[in-house]
C-alpha cells in the first residue's frame, strides 16, 4: 500500500512537469515568459510532489506510535510495566496477522480487532488526505502560473534547500550515534555504578542472566560483573602489539618510499602495499585464526612455551599488518611535504642521506608522523573482526601476549550477536562500551587531525 | 678513530638504513604474498565437487509403484525415496551389517533422496532399469578425495571410517568417483552441511545491501558536497558540518552497527537481519567517504569554468548543475565505488543488526533476512566442520574478486573520464 502511494506521488509529480511546461509554452505563444518553460514544469512538479511527500513521510513515521498509543490506552492505567505492555502489543500485532499461536484471551482479541480497525482507518485516511493535499497544492500552483510568475527562483531555492538538508545528514548521523549510545548508557549506569564499571576488575557479562523485568532492576545481581578494566587493558594491549608491528615496518617503508625509492618502485610498490588496507578485516581475522594462531602455537611448543591458540599476539600481529599501509602512506606524504631547502641545507653541511633523514627530516616531520601513528592507533582500537575471530572472547586481565585477551569491540559483538533484549543491563553494557570506544577514538582523531593540520600550516 | 674510519662507518650506517627501508617494504609485500597464497591454496579446491556415480535400479517394487504403468510425476513425488536410497546403498555392499548400512548412507549428502527423485523425474525412461546416477559425496569423503584431510591417522580421530574408505576406494578404482566444477557453490544457499553450502544467499544479501547503500549514500553525499562547496556560506555552522564529516570518516565501523541497532531497529522498528537495514547502516558509514571524494573533485574544477558560465548569464544553480557537477562526476563516482567496496567488505555492523542469522533460502527482496559475503565468511570460519575451511577461502576469493574489480573500475573511471586541468 505504502509503495503504491509513493509511486502515485512520483508519477503525478512527473506528469505535472509536462502540464506545467505545456501551459508555459501556450502562454509563450503570445507573451514573453520570465523563465524557460521547463522551469514552469519543475515549479508545478515540486508543488505537486513535495507537500504530499512530506505529509506522507511524516504520517508514516508517526502512524505506528499513534496507533500503539490508542490500543494501549485501555491498559496503560493498570500499572503494567513497559516490557509487559510491549509484549502485549506484539501479541496483538501477531494476532492481527493471524500468526499468533499462544493463549487467546478476550482482551487480546478485542484489541486485535481494534488494531485492525485503526490500521484500516489510518490507511484510508492517509490515502485520502495525502491525495487531496496533492490535488490542492497542484491546483494552486497551476492557477498561479502566468507569464510573469517567478518560477526559476523558487525552484532554485527549493533545490538549495534539498542540498542543505543533505549536508545535514552527517550531523544527523553523529546525533544518532550519540543519542543511541548515550541513551542506553545512562540506563546502564542507573543499575551499575559508574565507579564499578570504570574500575571493576571482573568482566563476566554472561553471569548477568535476567529472567524477568523485576530482576533486572536489582543491582545486587550484577556486583563484580561489569568491571571494564580487563576489557580496556586488553584493548590497549592488543593495539600496542599491533603498533609494534605497524610502526617500524610502516614508518621505514614510508621513509624509503619518500626518500630513496626510484619512480618505478614507487609506482608499483605503493599501490601493492595499499592493497593490505583494502582487504576486508574479516579476511584478516580468518587468516589470523587459521594460519597465524596455530603457527604461533606450534612455534611455542617447539620452544617449550605455552601459547594459546587464540593469543593476543596473533590478533595484534595480524592487525599490525593491516595498519602498515595507513602509517606508510601518511608518513610518506608528510615526509614528501618537508621543504627541499631543509634537505639541501643538510647535504651542504656534508651529511649523508640517512643522517639528513634521521637528524633533519624526521624531526621536522615528527608532528605529522605522530598524527599518522595516532590515526593508526585509533584504527587498531576500533578494529573488530580480527579480535573476534583470532583472540579469545573471555576477558583476561593479562600482560602476557601469549595468552588470550579480549577487547571492547569483541565484547560488543559477543554480547549483541544473536537476539538482544533492550532494557537488559547486558545489552546496555555493550552500548556503554560502544560509547567509551566512540569517545576514545574521537579524541584520538581530533588530536591527530589537528596535529597534522598544524604541521601542514607550518610548511605552507 | 681517524677521519677515514669515521667516513667508512658513516657510509655503513647509510647502507644499513637503506637496507632497513628495503626490508620493511619487502616484509609488507611478503605478508601480502603469504596471505594471498594461503587463501588461494586452501580455497581453490572448493570450486571442485566430488560425486559418487552408483548403479541405481529404479525397480517398481522397490519404489512401491505399479510396474506395468509408466509413473506420473505425482506418483514419483509420493514415492518413498529414503527407503529406496537405503536399498540402493546396500547394493554397494550386500553383506553390510546394520551399522555399516548407516555408514554407507553417510557417504552421501543427505540430499540423496531428492537427487534420486529428480533423476527419475528427468529421465522417466529409466523406470524399471538399472542406470548410473551421480550423487553428491559427503563432506568427509569430499575432503579425503581432495587430499585436504589425512587418511593415515587412527580411525577414532577421523571423520570417515575405515569401512567408508574401503567402499570409497573400491568405487574410485571403478572410476565411479568423479570431480566436477562445483556449480552448487554459486547457486545454493547456506547449509549446515559443508558439501551443500553455497554463497547464493549471502551474495544476494550483499548485492541488496550495496544497492540500498548506493541509492542512499550517493545522492545524499553528492548533494551535500555540492552544497558545502558551491553554496554554503563560510560560517561556524558550515565548519561544524565539516568537522562532523571528518570525524565520522574515522569512527569505528562497529559504532555504526550500534547506531543501526539502537535507532533503525529499536526506534524505527525496521525488520531485523535484512539487507535494507544493513544497507542503510552501511550508507551512513560510506557517506563521509563519498562526501570527501566529491568535495575534492568539485574543488578540482577550476574557478574559470564557473566564472565563464556566470558571465554568460547562467544562475549559480545552472552553473553548478550544468557545468561544475558534470565535470566533478567522474571523481565522485570513483570515490563512490571505493566507498562501496569498503562497505562490501564490512562485517561488524552487519553482525550487530542481525545479518548473521542462518539463512537457507535465497532472499528475493531487500526485506528478506539475509547474510552478506563477509558475514558468511565469519559464519563458516566459526563452524567446526573441516569442509568449511575451503569454503571460507573460496568465499574470500569471490569477495576479493569483487573488491579488485570495483577498485579497478574506480581507477578506470578516474583515468578515462576525469579532466586534467593545467
Amino acid at each position: 500500500m505504502n509503495s503504491v502511494i509513493f509511486l502515485t506521488i512520483v508519477l503525478l509529480a512527473l506528469s505535472s512537469y509536462f502540464f506545467g511546461r505545456k501551459k508555459a509554452i501556450l502562454i509563450q505563444s503570445n507573451k514573453r515568459l520570465t523563465a524557460l518553460p521547463k522551469f514552469y514544469g519543475y515549479y508545478l512538479a515540486i508543488w505537486c510532489g513535495a507537500p504530499a511527500f512530506l505529509l506522507y513521510a511524516l504520517w508514516s513515521i508517526f502512524e505506528p506510535s499513534i496507533v500503539r498509543f490508542f490500543i494501549l490506552s485501555d491498559y496503560s492505567s493498570q500499572g503494567l510495566l513497559e516490557g509487559e505492555l510491549n509484549l502485549f502489543y506484539e501479541k496483538v500485532k501477531s494476532l492481527s496477522r493471524n500468526q499468533y499461536s499462544g493463549e487467546l484471551t478476550a482482551e487480546l482479541q478485542r484489541s486485535a480487532e481494534k488494531y485492525l480497525n485503526f490500521r484500516d482507518i489510518a490507511k484510508w485516511s492517509k490515502v485520502v488526505i495525502v491525495l487531496s493535499l496533492l490535488i490542492a497544492s497542484t491546483g494552486y500552483a497551476y492557477t498561479k502560473i502566468s507569464n510573469n510568475t517567478k518560477t526559476r527562483e523558487p525552484v532554485e531555492i527549493f533545490l538549495k534547500g534539498v542540498f542543505f538538508l543533505s549536508s545535514l545528514a552527517a550531523i544527523l548521523t553523529t546525533i544518532g550515534i550519540i543519542f543511541s549510545l548515550l541513551f542506553q548508557t545512562i540506563e546502564f549506569f542507573q543499575v551499575i555504578p559508574l565507579f564499578d564499571f570504570v574500575f571493576g576488575m571482573h568482566w563476566y557479562p554472561a553471569k548477568a542472566f535476567v529472567r524477568d523485568a523485576s530482576e533486572a532492576l536489582d543491582p545486587s545481581m550484577y556486583s563484580d560483573t561489569f568491571g571494564a578494566v580487563p576489557i580496556f587493558a586488553g584493548t590497549f594491549f592488543i593495539a600496542l602489539i599491533a603498533m609494534c608491528v605497524a610502526i617500524p615496518i610502516g614508518l621505514l617503508s614510508g621513509i624509503y618510499m619518500a626518500e630513496y625509492a626510484s619512480k618505478r618502485l614507487r609506482q608499483y610498490a605503493k599501490p601493492v602495499i595499499e592493497i593490505l588496507a583494502g582487504i576486508p578485516t574479516v579476511v584478516y581475522g580468518f587468516f589470523a585464526a587459521l594460519t597465524v594462531g596455530p603457527f604461533l602455537k606450534d612455534l611455542g611448543l617447539s620452544l617449550g612455551l605455552e601459547v594459546s591458540a587464540e593469543s593476543a599476539l596473533a590478533a595484534g600481529g595480524v592487525m599490525g599488518i593491516m595498519i602498515i599501509p595507513f602509517i606508510s602512506s601518511l608518513s610518506d606524504d608528510v615526509i614528501t611535504s618537508v621543504p627541499q631547502n631543509l634537505r639541501d641545507g643538510s647535504y651542504a653541511m656534508g651529511a649523508t642521506k640517512s643522517e639528513t633523514i634521521k637528524r633533519v627530516i624526521f624531526p621536522a616531520a615528527l608532528p605529522g608522523i605522530v598524527g599518522s601513528i595516532l590515526l593508526g592507533v585509533s584504527r587498531a582500537i576500533g578494529e573488530t573482526m580480527i579480535v573476534v575471530m583470532a583472540s579469545g572472547l573471555a576477558a583476561n586481565l593479562t600482560l602476557n601476549p601469549l595468552e588470550s585477551t579480549s577487547t571492547i569491540t569483541a565484547q560488543i559483538v559477543v554480547i549483541l550477536i544473536g537476539d538482544q533484549q533492550f532494557g537488559d543491563p547486558k545489552t546496555q553494557a555493550a552500548f556503554a562500551l560502544g560509547l567509551s570506544l566512540f569517545i576514545v577514538t574521537l579524541v584520538l582523531n581530533i588530536v591527530a587531525l589537528s596535529v597534522v593540520k598544524k604541521y601542514r600550516e607550518k610548511y605552507e | 678513530m681517524n677521519k677515514e674510519e669515521r667516513l667508512i662507518k658513516r657510509y655503513k650506517a647509510e647502507k644499513r638504513f637503506q637496507f632497513y627501508g628495503k626490508a620493511a617494504i619487502f616484509m609488507a609485500l611478503l605478508f601480502l604474498l603469504v596471505f594471498l597464497t594461503k587463501i588461494f591454496s586452501t580455497g581453490y579446491t572448493a570450486f571442485q565437487k566430488t560425486w559418487l556415480v552408483i548403479p541405481v535400479n529404479y525397480n517398481a517394487d522397490l519404489l512401491y509403484l505399479d510396474p506395468d504403468k509408466k509413473p506420473t510425476t505425482e506418483d514419483i513425488n509420493d514415492a518413498d525415496f529414503y527407503e529406496f536410497g537405503i536399498e540402493t546403498f546396500i547394493s554397494l555392499d550386500p553383506d553390510a551389517s546394520e551399522d555399516q548400512i548407516m555408514e554407507l548412507k553417510k557417504m552421501f549428502a543427505f540430499t540423496f533422496e531428492r537427487e534420486l527423485k529428480y533423476y527419475l523425474l528427468d529421465n522417466l525412461d529409466s523406470f524399471g532399469k538399472t542406470v548410473d546416477v551421480k550423487l553428491t559425496a559427503s563432506d568427509d569423503l569430499d575432503q579425503v578425495f581432495k587430499g585436504n584431510y589425512p587418511r593415515d591417522i587412527p580411525e577414532n580421530r577421523r571423520r570417515a571410517s575405515d569401512y567408508q574408505l574401503k567402499i570409497f576406494d573400491k568405487l574410485n578404482e571403478d572410476g565411479r568417483v568423479i570431480s566436477e566444477f562445483n556449480a552448487s557453490f554459486f547457486t545454493n544457499a547456506d547449509s549446515r552441511e559443508a558439501e551443500l553450502a553455497g554463497i547464493a544467499s549471502s551474495f544476494m544479501g550483499s548485492l541488496f545491501s550495496i544497492l540500498v547503500c548506493l541509492s542512499i549514500a550517493f545522492p545524499v553525499a553528492l548533494l551535500a558536497a555540492v552544497y558545502l562547496e558551491e553554496f554554503a556560506p563560510k560560517n561556524r555552522f558550515t565548519d561544524f558540518i565539516e568537522v562532523n564529516i571528518n570525524n565520522l570518516a574515522a569512527v569505528p565501523s562497529i559504532v555504526f552497527g550500534l547506531l543501526g541497532l539502537g535507532v533503525l531497529l529499536a526506534v524505527f522498528g525496521l525488520p531485523r537481519s535484512t539487507p535494507l537495514v544493513g544497507g542503510i547502516t552501511l550508507s551512513l558509514m560510506t557517506l563521509p567517504t563519498i562526501i570527501i571524494a566529491a568535495r575534492a573533485s568539485l574543488k578540482a574544477v577550476p574557478p574559470s569554468i564557473r566564472e565563464a558560465a556566470l558571465a554568460m548569464g547562467a544562475s549559480r544553480m545552472q552553473t553548478t548543475m550544468h557545468h561544475t557537477v558534470p565535470l566533478a562526476l567522474p571523481g565522485t563516482l570513483s570515490g563512490t565505488i571505493i566507498g562501496l567496496a569498503q562497505a562490501l567488505g564490512e562485517t561488524a555492523p552487519l553482525i550487530l543488526i542481525g545479518m548473521v542469522a542462518f539463512v537457507n533460502t535465497i532472499p528475493g527482496t531487500p526485506m528478506d533476512p539475509a547474510a552478506s559475503l563477509p558475514v558468511q565468511i565469519y559464519i563458516w570460519a566459526e563452524s567446526a566442520e573441516r569442509g568449511f575451511v575451503e569454503k571460507v577461502s573460496a568465499c574470500i576469493m569471490v569477495l576479493l574478486f569483487f573488491l579488485i574489480f570495483m577498485n579497478l573500475g574506480a581507477q578506470l573511471i578516474r583515468h578515462k573520464f576525469e579532466k586534467k586541468w593545467n
